[in-house]
């Protein structure tokens, strides 16, 4: 006679607890250490890309939408570093913390649940891109390339934004055999995808086909909240923006454990 | 009762690719014994932990750790168990203390619980003053001998240890059995897998010769040895010449061992150039042995490692 739990399937809902939050802390206690240069890596690629290209393109064009270009792409580059800062955490310091350090292995040998410690890595990865964002953000506004108090309620869409991108981020760790296994996610999903959602240059600039598609990235949502916010003004449909992150976040994150935990409790 | 497991079955995949890795495993720790779980590679021994410990859920029969229902309850019953894996998982960005303090984060122990009692730990492991000590500049022993100082931040009831001492040297591998005795002493009930004869017959109480997901056999190690095989054991090897008969084409211990062995033995086995004689009594043997020039032999008590190649074959596991 078969157990019913050894056919419970991997795609269970999710059984959450306050537990992760020392798993968090672990994590924390980790970056903590390293805190001055990580804060650099994630602040000067972005910084860099902004200011070159805002200010080497913006002599080209003046204006994109009625303001500064360098004033458009300080939203999207906001958004865009948000999104490598949450994907990169989970897929390679999460793969190392996964398979290379085994360290979720001697978790589990505590009582904490796989469960837990992959939500932990979530709202790990979240945070830190969050921390990441908002060190643009201050960029942003020391540039002065953003004026209005709205800037700030950016950082609750950075905590969305990193939580939706951790979470597909932890698709691939959960089934990647190998570090280079990441080169594609980033060259096939990442990067097209930072050139179709409006980072760079307006999405009505694309062709009508390619558009709709675009529409429906996770990044241009993100970029649709944030972009008005520094801009000053209130963005439309908020909730949709919002809901559709979230969603995301959910179904991400639900397909991400299962196959972990195919991978791992066997 | 520290685990009670009954009728255990654990079987990956589906269909016609399915491997059952335990078949029908039942296993009993009695509170404060070390019991030593003993099999060749892929026996089911890690397996068999992860089951106990919760990680993978059986196919069948039922687990008890701590007295609480696993999977059910594997959670909980972790709060009163300490693992020692088999790979090393400290966290190589933290200091040994910080490996202790993160460590018992992880059952809730508060920092200012646990920071008294790190002199104690790092004493424990023989870590004196490594407090502050990077891991990448722990030797291996040093690493294994931390990790089981990690494995009791949470004064655990039962310790298990997935082969504890692989891969050390020997000084090391005393200190550890020297820290696990030490262990049973206060009281600490130990399971550990290993595939040394002699760490278990050290060490255990009680062990169990587990092979492809059964067990083979169950007792202390006197009671084993007893139970499966001859009490005398002579290794014969060297150059055999015949002591007069034609030795023919093949020579050495083999040869010897198929004209005569069946005559002063109970049971004789033959691996490479050693012919490994089992018998109650040794003296006609060992009187035979001595007209026969060019043969070499070696008298000792049977021991575990002759049980465990006796009830899982000679041949290679990989």
């Amino acid at each position: 006679m078969d157990k019913p739990s050894a056919r419970r399937g991997h795609f269970a809902p999710p059984r959450l607890s306050l537990r992760f939050a020392a798993v968090w802390r672990r994590n924390f206690l980790v970056w903590k250490k390293l805190a001055l240069p990580s804060v650099v890596g994630n602040l000067a690629d972005p910084v860099i890309y902004m200011l070159g290209l805002g200010y080497g393109l913006g002599m080209l064009v003046p204006q994109v939408e009625g303001v500064s270009y360098i004033a458009f792409l300080a939203g999207g580059t906001l958004c865009y570093s948000t999104m490598n800062a949450a994907t990169f955490e989970v897929l390679y310091s999460g793969f190392s913390r996964m398979h290379v350090q085994k360290t979720w292995e001697a978790i589990m040998n505590a009582p904490i649940a796989l469960d837990d410690i992959v939500a932990a890595e979530l709202v790990w990865a979240a945070s830190k891109a969050t921390l990441a964002g908002t060190a643009i953000l201050a960029v942003i506004a020391a540039f002065g390339f953003t004026a209005s108090p709205l800037a700030l309620a950016a950082i609750p869409v950075i905590f969305l934004t990193g939580l939706c991108f951790a979470a597909l981020g932890l698709i691939m760790t959960a089934v990647a055999p190998s570090y280079d296994f990441f080169m594609y996610y980033f060259t096939l999903f990442i990067t097209p995808m930072t050139l179709l959602s409006g980072v760079f240059f307006p999405q009505s600039q694309l062709p009508d086909a390619v558009r709709h598609i675009a529409d429906a990235l996770p990044l241009s949502h993100a970029v649709s909240l944030a972009r008005p916010l520094l801009l000053g003004q209130m963005p439309q449909n908020i909730a949709l923006h919002a809901g559709v992150l979230a969603a995301v976040t959910v179904a991400a994150f639900w397909l991400a454990l299962a196959l972990t935990r195919r991978r791992l409790l066997k | 009762m520290p685990l009670e497991i009954s009728g255990l079955v654990k079987r990956f995949g589906e269909g016609s690719e399915a491997r059952e890795v335990v078949r029908g495993l039942d296993l009993s720790l009695r509170p404060g014994e070390c019991f030593a779980l003993l099999g060749p590679n892929g026996a089911g021994k890690t397996t068999t932990l992860r089951c106990a410990l919760g990680l993978t859920a059986p196919t069948a029969g039922d687990i008890r750790l701590c007295g609480l229902p696993v999977p059910e309850q594997a959670r909980e019953a972790r709060m009163r168990v300490g693992v020692v894996p088999q790979l090393d998982s400290l966290d190589p960005d933290f200091t040994c203390a910080e490996n202790l303090i993160v460590f018992a984060g992880y059952f809730g122990i508060r920092e200012s619980e646990i920071r008294p009692r790190i002199p104690e730990l790092l004493a424990f492991a023989g870590l004196e003053g490594k407090d502050n000590a990077r891991i990448q500049s722990l030797s291996g022993g040093m690493k294994r001998r931390l990790t089981l100082a990690r494995a009791l931040v949470n004064k655990p009831e039962l310790l298990i240890l997935d082969e504890p001492t692989t891969g050390l040297d020997p000084q090391a591998r005393h200190l550890i059995w020297e820290r696990l005795r030490r262990l049973t002493a206060e009281g600490t009930t130990i399971l550990l897998t290993t595939h040394f004869m002699d760490e278990a017959e050290r060490l255990a109480h009680r062990l169990a010769i587990l092979d492809a997901g059964r067990l083979l056999a169950q007792g202390s190690p006197r009671e084993v040895i007893a139970a499966h095989i001859e009490p005398q054991v002579v290794e014969v090897f060297g150059e055999w010449t015949g002591n007069g008969q034609s030795a023919g084409p093949e020579s050495g211990a083999a040869a010897w061992a198929t004209r005569h062995a069946a005559s002063f033995s109970k049971r004789c086995e033959i691996s490479g150039e050693t012919a490994f004689c089992y018998t109650d009594d040794a003296a006609p043997l060992l009187a035979h042995l001595a007209h026969q020039p060019g043969l070499r032999t070696l008298h000792r008590p049977a021991n575990l490692e002759d049980v465990f190649l006796k009830l899982t074959g000679r041949e290679l596991r990989d």
